[in-house]
């Protein structure tokens, strides 16, 4: 990538992640579990994984030592992401200003640009692992949200909980579809590697 | 090796993230910040402040005059008509069942309110509609400036406005010991869970 590429990429993340620490932005999105969960920390993933462009060719090169199929990489960005996935961080984020630093420096940092970076490493079945368990915590949160009684967050209504997980079930449920469609009519790059050669012609 | 460079990463990774995960979730135990609440309040009981309150016969009242009693603490608004209602029907029941250990001085039940708009007369009302029996419940507001929020972050009380012009909060019945410490929070609609925290002299009077 050339240096004005790497450049652009970076001024576009500093871009977004600018947007997100405005304090009206920031409070619209906090201001619901459903914003923060599918809006905020989205693209606080987002600005790490554009962070991805502006990485010079060796850093990329001297991580692949250490990130065989992106598996490294992968773990980095799904611990991470275990931890903000639990209620009680969603809370901490909005009402601890250290935590709420922690948040706009973890998610960016441990979840989106790890997982930028080791992407393209993964293989077909790495991918498929993911994916499956990607789309399976939609479908756990969502229906853990839909059937808890009680709030999971003291920071945000019970009617917020519950579109939440019906926002997370719907989306888990488009997912699936998507990847449907990928399996039937897709192409698959790692498949035509390991394609037999065309029989030879039959003798005449 | 990239292999085994991987292998290793990742499984340093696994054991970091195992220790955040386990510190985060107080031992995997606490995946609610109201779960924490209760844990950290049983292993680390606090002490309350002094705070100054308005009874709902305008008395003034400091929480350190209960020091020697235990006293069971709930917040409340009173033109709330969803867990307050439940918590208000709650503490008329423990007033009945607690009868004798509130008649020996031994006892205290206390509703604090944390709507701004709450008077006294609004407190007695309130008690009223719960068939208060008229002795050891008091119904109260916090008084002067930052009172309130001092309570409230003690407590570990958050109240957010629901979209119906009241309030959603996390309700509870809060056990304070003879010392003046929050030794306990509890589900409020488990009266037994209740007599269970309290001495056990205090169950014996119990009609059940």
């Amino acid at each position: 990538m050339t240096a004005r590429a790497r450049l652009s990429f970076a001024g576009l993340a500093a871009l977004l992640y600018a947007a997100l620490l405005v304090p009206p932005v920031r409070h619209a999105l906090e201001a619901s579990m459903t914003a923060q969960m599918l809006v905020q920390i989205p693209l606080l993933v987002g600005v790490g994984a554009l962070l991805r462009g502006a990485l010079p060719a060796r850093a990329l090169a001297v991580t692949a030592g250490w990130d065989y199929h992106g598996i490294t990489g992968l773990t980095l960005a799904s611990l991470t992401a275990a931890l903000w996935l639990l209620p009680r961080s969603l809370d901490v984020a909005v009402t601890e200003p250290i935590m709420a630093w922690a948040k706009y420096l973890s998610v960016p940092l441990l979840i989106g640009l790890p997982f930028a970076v080791s992407w393209p490493r993964m293989s077909f079945i790495v991918r498929g692992v993911f994916l499956l368990e990607f789309i399976a915590t939609f479908f756990r949160m969502g229906w853990l949200d839909l059937i808890w009684p009680d709030r999971l967050c003291n920071s945000y209504l019970l009617g917020d909980q519950q579109r939440l997980g019906q926002y997370l079930v719907l989306i888990g449920g488009w997912l699936c579809v998507l990847i449907i469609c990928k399996l039937l009519w897709g192409r698959f790059d790692s498949l035509i590697e390991v394609r037999r050669p065309a029989p030879p012609p039959p003798c005449n | 090796m990239p292999i085994l460079r991987t292998l290793l990463a990742s499984l340093t990774l696994i054991i970091v993230g195992g220790y955040a995960l386990s510190a985060a979730t107080d031992g995997f135990r606490a995946f609610t910040t109201e779960t924490a609440r209760r844990i950290e309040v049983r292993e680390h009981p606090v002490q309350l402040p002094a705070t100054m309150l308005e009874t709902q016969s305008g008395a003034r009242i400091r929480l350190a005059d209960f020091h020697g009693k235990w006293l069971l603490v709930d917040f409340i608004y009173t033109r709330c008509a969803t867990y307050c209602r439940a918590l208000g029907g709650e503490f008329a029941q423990l007033q009945r069942r607690l009868a004798a250990p509130i008649a020996q001085g031994k006892l205290q039940l206390l509703s604090i309110s944390f709507d701004p708009h709450d008077t006294p007369r609004q407190l007695a009302d309130y008690q009223q509609r719960y068939h208060d029996l008229g002795f050891g419940w008091l119904a109260a507001r916090p008084v002067g400036p930052g009172a309130l929020e001092r309570l409230e972050r003690v407590f570990g009380i958050t109240v957010i406005p629901d979209r119906f012009g009241g309030y959603m909060h996390n309700a509870a019945v809060h056990v304070v010991d003879p010392q003046g410490r929050l030794v306990e929070i509890l589900d409020m609609d488990r009266p037994e869970l209740v007599t269970q925290a309290l001495p056990q002299s205090f169950s014996q009077s119990f009609k059940p």
